[in-house]
């Protein structure tokens, strides 16, 4: 059965769909990312886009000088990454604070809502801190019907006011990952 | 490894800048960013006192923003170490208008001179040649370093990769700006884009 555009069963899958949306919609030119499987479809859009570059990174933390790089050129961009990766990033986040840039951080988050893996809960259940700690300003999405309206709300600070922000989405969202199939 | 014959780091960098042109130039953490200064300041030099690891990738995000424009990244043995994952990063996305050159004195000079990687074990040429850039050398003398400054302004052809080996001699401290959003936007402005 085909859902209906905005029905709760169209939503709970398609908010990458809404995420890539608004990035085209604020120009957003480079993608910086680590792979995680829950930025997975929003990764497949950005490598088919005609407009974005997805650029695969080793280590997370050289996603924060890209950015300030391609903002120098006058381009914007933004990091997608997961919850241990921004443990990666802190020296480097400096950045945020020395030039003021337009950053913007899509952070898909492990280690808290039904959680397998305990290797993923110390980063995970210090991200919000860490981030709040380096001057980067946290939103949340943890409902797929909340997260365009957070994700319009995150592009337009950060890349309006210059605001470095990161959109954490949480795993209740995107689903614990199950390690027994 | 001790040689003989090694460059002096402000005679390489006034080399390198001599016909910028319209170059960007990112100088990493350290005494490259008082070569660069040395050299004489320009709008599009961006000079790093931090994010140490970082002037690769600011590079690259330059580069492919502008991409009719040469960029240079110009930085030390030590700081090129802590961002080694950022050359197989270029290798990915090979820029053809970025140029990355090491300073390299095999020590960290900021510090106190301790030995760094390069002087026993590493061979960071090798290191970008295996990172997938075509194009990499190891330069020992001025005529090496002349001929790769004009090459940089070829847009087609990168990215490169050059490793100087220069001599460890603790030069006179010329401070660039420490302003990070003098130099953003100073360099912003240059390529015609305004303040938000």
């Amino acid at each position: 059965m085909q859902a209906s555009p905005g029905s709760t069963t169209d939503i709970a899958t398609s908010w990458p769909e809404e995420i890539f949306a608004i990035l085209q919609r604020f120009d957003v030119r480079q993608v910086p990312y680590v792979p995680d499987a829950g930025h997975s479809l929003l990764i497949q859009r950005v490598l088919g886009s005609s407009t974005m570059r997805g650029i695969a990174l080793t280590t997370e933390e050289e996603g924060v000088a890209l950015l300030l790089g391609a903002w120098s050129g006058g381009q914007r961009g933004v990091l997608l990454m997961q919850s241990s990766g921004v443990g990666n990033c802190i020296n480097m986040l400096s950045l945020t604070r020395i030039f003021h840039f337009p950053f913007l951080t899509l952070v898909t988050m492990r280690g808290e809502w039904g959680e397998f893996n305990p290797w993923q809960v110390p980063m995970g259940s210090t991200t919000q801190t860490v981030f709040e700690l380096a001057g980067v300003s946290v939103l949340r999405a943890s409902e797929p019907q909340e997260v365009k309206e957070v994700m319009e709300a995150g592009a337009g600070q950060a890349y309006n006011a210059c605001t470095p922000t990161a959109v954490l989405l949480s795993q209740r969202l995107i689903g614990a990952k199950d390690f027994t199939k | 490894m001790s040689r003989t014959n090694l460059l002096n780091r402000r005679r390489v960098v006034a080399a390198l800048l001599a016909n910028r042109e319209g170059a960007l130039v990112v100088g990493g953490l350290g005494a490259s960013t008082n070569d660069m200064a040395a050299s004489g300041d320009h709008d599009r030099n961006f000079y790093l006192w931090g994010a140490m690891g970082g002037a690769v990738m600011i590079g690259l995000g330059l580069a492919l923003a502008q991409p009719k424009l040469p960029v240079v990244v110009i930085t030390g043995d030590g700081e090129m170490l802590m961002g080694m994952g950022s050359l197989a990063t270029v290798g990915l996305q090979k820029p053809t208008n970025l140029s990355i050159v090491v300073l390299d004195n095999e020590r960290y000079g900021e510090t106190g001179g301790q030995t760094s990687h390069t002087a026993m074990a590493v061979d960071l040429v090798g290191v970008a040649s295996a990172c997938g850039i075509a194009d990499t050398r190891a330069i020992s003398t001025m005529a090496e370093v002349e001929a790769f400054a004009k090459q940089f302004q070829d847009l087609a052809a990168g990215p490169r990769f050059a490793n100087v080996k220069i001599d460890a001699a603790n030069l006179e401290r010329i401070l660039p700006t420490r302003d990070g959003m003098f130099i953003l936007n100073r360099l912003r402005g240059s390529l015609g884009f305004n303040p938000i």
